[in-house]
């Protein structure tokens, strides 16, 4: 683009292409560090301890939810993945 | 792209009271500044980072693929997923960028051909070209939008980006709604001769 072609009306079209994303999504994406340390934890005492890793495989959400993450799906698919 | 290796900008206090807003220098850190920190382990660089490319991302998703909001989700939560899984896999900090927005076309052409088995969809992916460069000249935007500091950047991205009425703003803003038009109008001819008389780099994609 030519450094001519530079108008406010130009400039207010491209600041509208870039709206917020909605602010859950943005904050999930923000605590994936701390998701990654809860699910690590998870995982490695359900290896330790068979009983541990029963009771996680059998109520996945409330597992998650114990560890005061929220259970969306695509979280629960992560965990019933690395345990599995 | 606007520079921002090392520059400081400045940024208000929440505004309160107007008499009494203070100027804050905050330093802007640079795309491979925040790359490098978010593989040392750093999250609060790692928030950073998704708040810095989340518009991107989104309108990459809904604007350039014209995705669902559903959808759209699906693919916003797996960019941010697999970048913050294979950011070690980056060979250039700097070119994260890039990455990021390939990352988001595979995954909503991805999406794309999944639904393609009840609807044709190589309209939508023929016609995403131009509005990705569209986009990717959208962030340049914002970046030199947030190199113009208070209260010209909050301004504009109230009014453009998130829609706010004159009235919104002047309320939030401590401002007489009556003259946020030609405070908008000064801030737009302000960005626009920054850019005419920038020098050009990359360094920190638009920004907030």
């Amino acid at each position: 683009m030519s450094e001519n072609a530079w108008n406010e009306e130009r400039l207010g079209l491209l600041l509208r292409m870039l709206r917020p994303a909605p602010r859950g999504w943005v904050e999930a994406a923000a605590q994936l560090p701390r998701l990654h340390v809860v699910l690590d934890d998870l995982v490695e005492r359900a290896e330790a301890d068979a009983e541990f890793r029963a009771a996680v495989i059998a109520d996945l959400e409330a597992a998650l939810a114990r560890e005061g993450v929220e259970p969306t799906p695509r979280v629960v698919r992560e965990l019933q993945t690395r345990l599995s | 792209m606007q520079a921002y290796e090392g520059s400081l900008r400045p940024c208000l206090a929440p505004p309160i009271a107007p008499r009494r807003r203070r100027i804050i220098l905050k330093r802007i850190r640079t795309d491979a500044e925040l790359v490098a920190r978010c593989r040392q382990g750093d999250e609060g660089a790692w928030a950073e980072l998704v708040e810095r490319f989340s518009r991107y991302v989104y309108a990459i998703a809904v604007q350039g693929f014209r995705l669902s909001e559903q959808d759209a989700e699906d693919v916003f939560q797996e960019v941010f997923a697999r970048t913050y899984e294979r950011l070690d896999r980056l060979r250039d900090d700097a070119a994260v960028r890039p990455w990021l927005a390939q990352l988001t076309r595979n995954l909503c052409v991805d999406r794309l051909r999944e639904r393609a088995r009840v609807e044709p969809t190589e309209d939508i992916e023929a016609g995403a070209v131009e509005t990705l460069a569209e986009l990717d000249l959208a962030l340049d935007i914002r970046g030199a939008l947030e190199a113009l500091g208070e209260p010209c950047s909050d301004l504009l991205d109230r009014f453009f980006s998130r829609d706010e009425s004159y009235r919104t703003i002047g309320e939030v803003l401590h401002l007489p709604a009556g003259t946020i038009a030609s405070r908008i109008s000064r801030c737009l001819v302000k960005m626009r001769g920054q850019l005419e008389g920038r020098n050009d780099g990359s360094a920190a994609s638009g920004v907030r």
